[in-house]
C-alpha cells in the first residue's frame, strides 16, 4: 500500500520557480506591442471635477491617448456592481472613471496611454484637472451626523444600509435584569491589506476575433470575467478570458474588481494595442480596498452563575466611498452571525449601520468581519471575568458550547457542525504553562514589570454555503466550487480547480489528495487553477473556502474517476463492477489479486477505447460541483504573553502561543505557515497597524513609512499545536485554516496588552498599541500600580 | 527627456552595455532592459526590500540605486545566485522550511539572507530577525523564513549534509 499524501508535510511544487525568480507576476508580463497606462488620481478626497485639460499631457511624444469618465461613460461603459445586496441598500453608480466628483483621494479622474510607463507618468502628471473642493467627511459616525458632507446623492444622509439580527426586545429584558453588565466603546482600526505584490492588470484585445484577454492580480478570475463582461463592457463571457497568473498574495483585497481593470481593457480596444497597469505601492495605500474601521458599542451581560446571557452591539461600520464587490456582507453576515463566538449565550442583537464617506472603500481584510466579532467579543468576556474575579480562562469554560450540544443553534442564525472548544483551551494551556505564566505575573509586578497573558478562545464560520443560504442572505454569487479532474492516455492527471492560489499551496496540497484518491504518484498530478479559458466556472479563494470547498469539489470529481475505471477494470478483467476493489494504485478482482489492471492500463483504454464497454463513454475526466451543506467552523485558542516598558510604553511580544482545530490536515507544512502569517497579520493591527484619516479625508498613512506592517524582529517564533474535530459534512471533514490566525490573533494580543495595564486600573485601549499610546495611557492613569496590589 | 547614459554593468557574469535614462533605477534595468522580472517592485518608498540584489557582492535594495550609478559594477540577482540543481543553500533552505507562500518578496528575501550569512555565518535567532528587518513579508510571519536562514547558516558551515530537512 502507497503512503497516504494526506496528512504529510510535503515541500512545496510550486516553490523551485519562485525561490529561483522564475514566478509569472503580472508585472513580469512583456507582450509584443504593449503600451502602458497612468492614472490621474484625485489629491481631494472630495472635489467636483470642474474641466480636465488633457492638451499638454497629450502633446508630449510617446503618448496615445487620455481617457475620461464622460468618454467611457459615452462610450456605454457602466459602473461597477457590488455582489451582495442589502434591503434598502444605496447603490449610488461606481465609475471606473468618474465623470463627475472625486469622492476619495486616490479616486481616478483620468488614464494616461502611453508607449513607456514613464511617459504615461510624466503625461498623467501634465494633466490640468480644474477641481472644486467640497467639505469632506472621513468617519463613520460623523458622516451619519446631520449636515456631513454628502458623499452620494444617491444615499441621502449617507447612510448606505441599516442591519441588524438577533432578538432586540429579547436582548434588552436580559440585561434588564441582568446580574452584572459590561460595556465598551471600540474602535476597530482601519487596516491597508498591502499584500507585496502591487496590483497590476494586462489587457489584449484581438480585433479580428473581437476578443478580450485581461491577466490581472485577481484571487478569483471568473468573478472579475462575469462582473466585466456582463455588467460593465457588456461583450459576452465567451469573448472575455481573464487569466490570474503567479499572484504575490491577496488577504481579501484582490477579491473585487477594480477601476484599472476595466479602463486597461477599454483602453486595449480603443488602441488596438496591450496595455498593462502596474500599481505603485503609494497608489495601492489609496485604492485598493481597505479593511475593518468600526465604531462599536458592545455591551454584554451575565447572571449570577456568571454564565452569559445577552451580547448587545451597536456599530457604525465605515464603507468608504464606494460600494466594492463583497463590501455588504463583510459587516453583517461575516460579523453580527459570529457574536456568539464559543459561548452559549441566549439572546443575541446586533445593529449594523453603514455610511459612505469620503475614503476608501472597504470590503474583506483577512478574516473580513469575524476578527472584529471575535475582537470585540473577547474584549467583553476578558473585561467581564475580571469584573466578575475569575480567571479569564476559567470564565471561558464556564460558558462554553458543550461537544454534545453540536449541531448547535446560536442565536444569530448559524448552526455549527462540530466543536470541542474546551480540549483545545486545555491543550493550550497546559503547553503554555498558564498557571506558572500567572504565577510570574505576580511576581514580576511586585518588580516593577508587567507581563500580560492575552487568552482567547475563537470560532469562525468559513466556506460560505450552501449557495441558495448565501443567495436568501443578499449574495449575487453562488459559493459552491468546481473540479474538473482530466486524465490522459498515460494515466498523468490534470486538475482544473475553480480555487485559487496566491500563496497557499494548492499545487502541492491538492495534489497530495487526488494523488491519494487515485492512488497515483503525486508527480503525476498537475493543478491548475487561475485561468477562465482552461477550466469550469469557479467562485474563487476567499474566506477559508478553498480546502472545505475547492478541495471538496476535487474529491468528488476524483471519486467519479475511480468508479468509472473499476467500470472499466471490469470490463477488461471480465468481472463485474462491484466486484473489482482499487487497492495499492490497481483495480483488482477483490480476492484475486492477480486479476489486475493498473490505472495506466485504464487510462490507456479510456481513450482507445477499443476493449471497452459499449455502454459507458469513452474517455476519463469527471468534473463535480460541490455545493456544501454548510459552512465549517474552525476553533481554538490562541494565548499570546507581552511585557509593557512603563517608562516608553514599548510593547515586546515574548511567546505566543495557537491551538487550532481546523478538522483534518492535508499538509501541516502549509497549515502551520497559515497560522504563523495569520497570527502575525492580526498582531500588525492589535501594535502597529492603523490607516488614519484627517479630518478632509487626507491619508496620512499613505505609505510604508506612515504605515508599519511587521517586520521580522516584530515577532517570536509561533508556538502551535492542533486538536483534530473533523466537519461531518464534506468528504475529507477539513475546516479551513486560511484566517484563523488573523481572526484569534488580534484579540489575542490585544487582551494580552491590556492584561499587561491592568495595575494601572486601565479598563480598555483602541489599537494599535504602540509606544506612544501606551506611554501616554500610563502617564493619564488613574491609579498607580502599588495601589492595584 | 535628458539625455541618455551608456552603462557597462555585468549581471550575473554577464557583461551588458546599454543606454539608459539617467533616471533609470537599476531595479527598472533589471526587469525592463534585461527581462530579469525575478528581482520585484514591492514599494516606492526603500521598506519593503523585494527589489535586494547584491551589488559588488553587497545588498542593495534596486530601487534605490540608479542604473547609471552601478556603472561599472557587477551585479547577482536571484537569477544568477543558484539554480534548479545547483540551489543556493539560501535558496534550498527556502524550500526545505516553507519559508515562502506567495512568494512575491521571496528573491528579495533570499539574497538579503544570503547577504546576511555573508556577513554572519553563525547568527542567533535575533540577529537573523534584526538582519532582514529591511525585508517584508505579509505571507510567513516570518517564523519559517527564520528557520530557512538558520537551515542555509547550518549547511554552510558544514553542520547539515545535503538534503536533510530540520524538524520543527
Amino acid at each position: 500500500m502507497a503512503e497516504k499524501l494526506m496528512g504529510k508535510a510535503m515541500k512545496r511544487v510550486e516553490d523551485p520557480r519562485f525561490i529561483t525568480g522564475t514566478g509569472n507576476y503580472t508585472d513580469d508580463m512583456q507582450v509584443p506591442g504593449m503600451v502602458h497606462a497612468a492614472m490621474v488620481r484625485s489629491p481631494y478626497a472630495h472635489a467636483k471635477i470642474k474641466s480636465i485639460n488633457a492638451e499638454a499631457a497629450k502633446a508630449l511624444p510617446g503618448v496615445l491617448a487620455v481617457i475620461t469618465g464622460q468618454e467611457m461613460l459615452d462610450a456605454g461603459v457602466k459602473g461597477i456592481p457590488t455582489g451582495w445586496l442589502h434591503p434598502g441598500i444605496k447603490l449610488p453608480p461606481h465609475y471606473a472613471i468618474t465623470p463627475d466628483k472625486a469622492r476619495h483621494v486616490g479616486d481616478i479622474v483620468a488614464a494616461v496611454i502611453a508607449e513607456t510607463r514613464q511617459t504615461a507618468e510624466d503625461a498623467a502628471a501634465l494633466v490640468e484637472v480644474d477641481y472644486e473642493p467640497l467639505p469632506a467627511v472621513s468617519l463613520g459616525s460623523k458622516a451619519l451626523e446631520p449636515g456631513a458632507p454628502e458623499v452620494h446623492a444617491e444615499a441621502p444622509g449617507n447612510l448606505c444600509f441599516e442591519w441588524s439580527i438577533g432578538d432586540k426586545e429579547g436582548t434588552d429584558a436580559l440585561f434588564e435584569r441582568a446580574y452584572k453588565t459590561v460595556k465598551l466603546n471600540l474602535r476597530n482600526n482601519r487596516l491597508i491589506p498591502n499584500a507585496m505584490e502591487p496590483r497590476a492588470s494586462l489587457a489584449q484585445y484581438a480585433k479580428a476575433s473581437d476578443e478580450f484577454t485581461l491577466w490581472t492580480t485577481s484571487q478569483n478570475p471568473h468573478i472579475h470575467r462575469l462582473l466585466i463582461a456582463a455588467f460593465i463592457l457588456g461583450i459576452p463571457e465567451n469573448k472575455l478570458r481573464v487569466i490570474a497568473p503567479d499572484v504575490g498574495g491577496g488577504f481579501g483585497s484582490k477579491i473585487y474588481q477594480y477601476p484599472e481593470e476595466v479602463i486597461v481593457l477599454y483602453a486595449a480596444r480603443k488602441l488596438g494595442r496591450p496595455v498593462k497597469w502596474t500599481a505603485r505601492r503609494s497608489e495601492s495605500f489609496v485604492t485598493d480596498s481597505h479593511g475593518r474601521d468600526h465604531e462599536t458599542v458592545a455591551e454584554m451581560a451575565v447572571d449570577e452563575h456568571h454564565k452569559i446571557t445577552a451580547v448587545r452591539v451597536h456599530t457604525v461600520a465605515n464603507m468608504g466611498a464606494y460600494l466594492t464587490t463583497f463590501a455588504p456582507a463583510v459587516p453583517t453576515y461575516l460579523y453580527g452571525c459570529l457574536l456568539a463566538g464559543t459561548y452559549k449565550t441566549q439572546k443575541i442583537f446586533c445593529q449594523v449601520r453603514a455610511p459612505f464617506t469620503n475614503t476608501v472603500p472597504v470590503d474583506a481584510y483577512r478574516g473580513a468581519g469575524r476578527p472584529e466579532a471575535t475582537y470585540l467579543l473577547e474584549r467583553l468576556v476578558d473585561v467581564m471575568a475580571h469584573e466578575l474575579g475569575e480567571d479569564p480562562l476559567e470564565f471561558r469554560r464556564k460558558n462554553f458550547i458543550q461537544p454534545e450540544e453540536f449541531p448547535y443553534q446560536t442565536p444569530v442564525a448559524l448552526v455549527y457542525d462540530s466543536g470541542n472548544y474546551e480540549v483545545a483551551m486545555n491543550k493550550a494551556m497546559e503547553l503554555v504553562g498558564y498557571q506558572e505564566l500567572r504565577r510570574q505575573q505576580e511576581e514580576l509586578r511586585k518588580q516593577g514589570r508587567y507581563l500580560g497573558i492575552g487568552a482567547i478562545t475563537f470560532l469562525e464560520a468559513c466556506g460560505l454555503a450552501p449557495s441558495a443560504l448565501v443567495g436568501s442572505l443578499g449574495a449575487q454569487a453562488g459559493q459552491w466550487e468546481s473540479a474538473l479532474v482530466r486524465v490522459h492516455p498515460t494515466g498523468t492527471v490534470e486538475v482544473f480547480t475553480g480555487s485559487h492560489s496566491h500563496g497557499q499551496g494548492h499545487e502541492t496540497a491538492f495534489a497530495q489528495v487526488v494523488a491519494d484518491e487515485l492512488q497515483i504518484p503525486v508527480e503525476n498530478v498537475t493543478l491548475v487553477h487561475g485561468d477562465t479559458g482552461r477550466m469550469p466556472y469557479g467562485w474563487g479563494s476567499y474566506g477559508s473556502r478553498s480546502a472545505p470547498v475547492g478541495l471538496s469539489a476535487i474529491v468528488m470529481a476524483s471519486r467519479k474517476i475511480v468508479d468509472k475505471s473499476k467500470r472499466i477494470a471490469a470490463h477488461l478483467l471480465e468481472a463485474a463492477p462491484e466486484d473489482i476493489v482499487h487497492e495499492d494504485g490497481k483495480y483488482m478482482v477483490k480476492g484475486v489479486p492477480e486479476k489486475a489492471k493498473t490505472f495506466f492500463e485504464i487510462a490507456l483504454q479510456a481513450h482507445l477505447a477499443h476493449n471497452y464497454p459499449t455502454d459507458l463513454e469513452p474517455g476519463l475526466e469527471a468534473t463535480h460541483f460541490y455545493d456544501p451543506k454548510n459552512f465549517v467552523y474552525p476553533f481554538g485558542t490562541h494565548i499570546a504573553v507581552v511585557e509593557v516598558d512603563p517608562d516608553t510604553g514599548r510593547v515586546k511580544l515574548l511567546r505566543y502561543l495557537s491551538v487550532d482545530d481546523c478538522g483534518p490536515i492535508v499538509n501541516p507544512l502549509i497549515a502551520d505557515g497559515q497560522i504563523h502569517g495569520g497570527v502575525a497579520q492580526g498582531l500588525g493591527q492589535a501594535l502597529l497597524e492603523n490607516a488614519v484619516y484627517d479630518d478632509e479625508g487626507q491619508l496620512l498613512s499613505g505609505n510604508f513609512l506612515e504605515y508599519s506592517i511587521p517586520r521580522a524582529d516584530d515577532l517570536v517564533q509561533i508556538e502551535h499545536d492542533h486538536t483534530v474535530t473533523p466537519s461531518p459534512h464534506n468528504p475529507l471533514g477539513i475546516k479551513g485554516i486560511g484566517e484563523a490566525g488573523t481572526i484569534a490573533s488580534t484579540a489575542a494580543v490585544a487582551n494580552a496588552v491590556l492584561d499587561a495595564l491592568r495595575p494601572f486600573g486601565i479598563v480598555h485601549l483602541d489599537m494599535p498599541y504602540t509606544a506612544e499610546k501606551v506611554w501616554r495611557a500610563i502617564q493619564g492613569a488613574q491609579k498607580l500600580p502599588q495601589a492595584a496590589d | 527627456m535628458a539625455d541618455k547614459a551608456t552603462v557597462h554593468i555585468t549581471v550575473n557574469g554577464q557583461p551588458h552595455t546599454s543606454e539608459v535614462e539617467p533616471r533609470l533605477l537599476l531595479v527598472h534595468y533589471l526587469r525592463e532592459h534585461l527581462g530579469l522580472t525575478g528581482t520585484h517592485v514591492g514599494c516606492d518608498t526603500s521598506q519593503c526590500g523585494a527589489c535586494t540584489v547584491h551589488l559588488d557582492g553587497q545588498a542593495v535594495k534596486s530601487c534605490t540605486v540608479f542604473a547609471v550609478q552601478a556603472d561599472g559594477s557587477s551585479v547577482t540577482t536571484i537569477e544568477g545566485i543558484g539554480a534548479m540543481g545547483h540551489l543556493h543553500p539560501v535558496q534550498e533552505g527556502f524550500w526545505e522550511m516553507h519559508g515562502l507562500q506567495c512568494g512575491f518578496c521571496t528573491p528579495g528575501m533570499i539574497m538579503a539572507a544570503a547577504d546576511l550569512l555573508n556577513h554572519n555565518p553563525n547568527p542567533s535567532e535575533e540577529e537573523i530577525r534584526h538582519g532582514l528587518e529591511g525585508n517584508y513579508c505579509r505571507c510567513t510571519g516570518y517564523h519559517n523564513i527564520v528557520r530557512a536562514v538558520q537551515y542555509a547558516a547550518d549547511k554552510m558551515s558544514g553542520k547539515k549534509s545535503v538534503g536533510a530537512a530540520a524538524d520543527d
